[in-house]
């Protein structure tokens, strides 16, 4: 068992790990705000929780035994004042990152290419309609699961797939998600990519990864019985490999 | 090869700023269809609308979508 805690920082990892605690590294800018968020947020939460638990060891250990009680304590104006207005100003603080990363990811204006994605029962089904050949045939392709019997050495249980996502780095994408039948999600943790795949429905979502790699990740709705079984993999690649495995499909 | 490759895809559109972009997918089939019957399959522009809808919409519901209009039982209104 190797336990990762303290050797994060050594290689980059877009898969989970055994143990893993932490976010998975981060590829698009969406999921280093998020991660920016998520330090700014525990910083008030580790303050807040200083300083109750601050409060209750005090009452027990210091005023256990004390003698005067304030029974007919009715008020404590100032008191009451300060415990009102410091959470709220602690909110607004916690506030402002937040809905302004809400906002910012939600926002998709100019992407350069559209990849759709279709969840299935118990696959995905990936479209790339930008690309269209003089016979009018798009490039569609279904992914499934790598079955157990079929892992090579290296490859990942019931992360790896047959047919892979390639898309080009620095480049704006926007993902289209519905489904065919259930519920599905569409979740690339490391891209802080994770959007409902709705029967009927279409969302849309967009990243812009920064450097090349593999990411992995899996369903994210339970859609039936083999949920566990519907991973997707990315590969982000230069845009003339990209240009090149288009050529190829 | 250091040939500048340009990818263009559907843009922004105002009219459907949210997340849930079914909207924007049947407008444009509906569109692109009303516009090829006023104007023709070659006008150019129209193809606007192709794009758009070959972009966005997957190609489950646009293969449904023309069975229907050639059965005649398409639910959506493409009179002009």
């Amino acid at each position: 068992m190797n336990l990762n805690l303290w050797n994060n920082n050594m290689m980059m990892n877009d898969v989970p790990t055994p143990w893993g605690m932490f976010f998975q590294d981060s590829a698009t800018p969406n999921m280093e705000g998020m991660m920016e968020l998520h330090n700014n947020m525990m910083f008030y939460l580790v303050l807040m929780l200083t300083f109750v638990s601050y409060m209750l060891y005090t009452m027990m250990y210091n005023y256990s035994n004390a003698t005067m009680v304030h029974k007919y304590m009715n008020h404590g104006q100032l008191m009451e004042m300060v415990w009102t207005t410091l959470p709220a100003v602690m909110l607004l603080m916690m506030a402002f990152p937040s809905f302004m990363l809400l906002y910012l990811c939600d926002e998709v204006m100019s992407p350069a290419m559209t990849i759709k994605a279709m969840g299935l029962q118990w696959y995905w089904k990936y479209e790339y309609s930008d690309f269209m050949n003089d016979d009018g045939e798009m490039v569609e392709f279904e992914s499934y699961v790598m079955p157990e019997e079929l892992l090579e050495d290296g490859q990942l249980r019931l992360l790896d797939v047959d047919a892979s996502v390639v898309v080009p780095v620095d480049t704006h994408i926007r993902f289209m998600v519905s489904s065919a039948d259930v519920i599905h999600d569409f979740c690339v943790p490391a891209l802080g990519v994770k959007v409902d795949a709705s029967p009927g429905r279409l969302n849309q979502t967009s990243a812009l990864i920064q450097r090349e790699g593999v990411y992995y990740g899996q369903c994210s709705e339970l859609c039936g019985v083999m949920h566990s079984a519907m991973p997707m993999k990315m590969e982000a690649v230069s845009l003339y490999e990209f240009m090149n495995w288009l050529d190829e499909q | 090869m250091s040939e500048n490759i340009e990818l263009k895809t559907v843009g922004f559109d105002a009219r459907f700023p949210q997340q849930n972009q079914t909207k924007h997918c049947y407008q444009s089939y509906l569109d692109y269809h009303k516009c090829i019957t006023v104007k023709g399959e070659d006008f150019a522009p129209c193809k606007v609308f192709w794009k758009t809808y070959n972009s966005l919409c997957p190609s489950a519901w646009v293969e449904e979508w023309d069975e229907q209009r050639e059965k005649g039982i398409f639910p959506g209104n493409l009179k002009v």
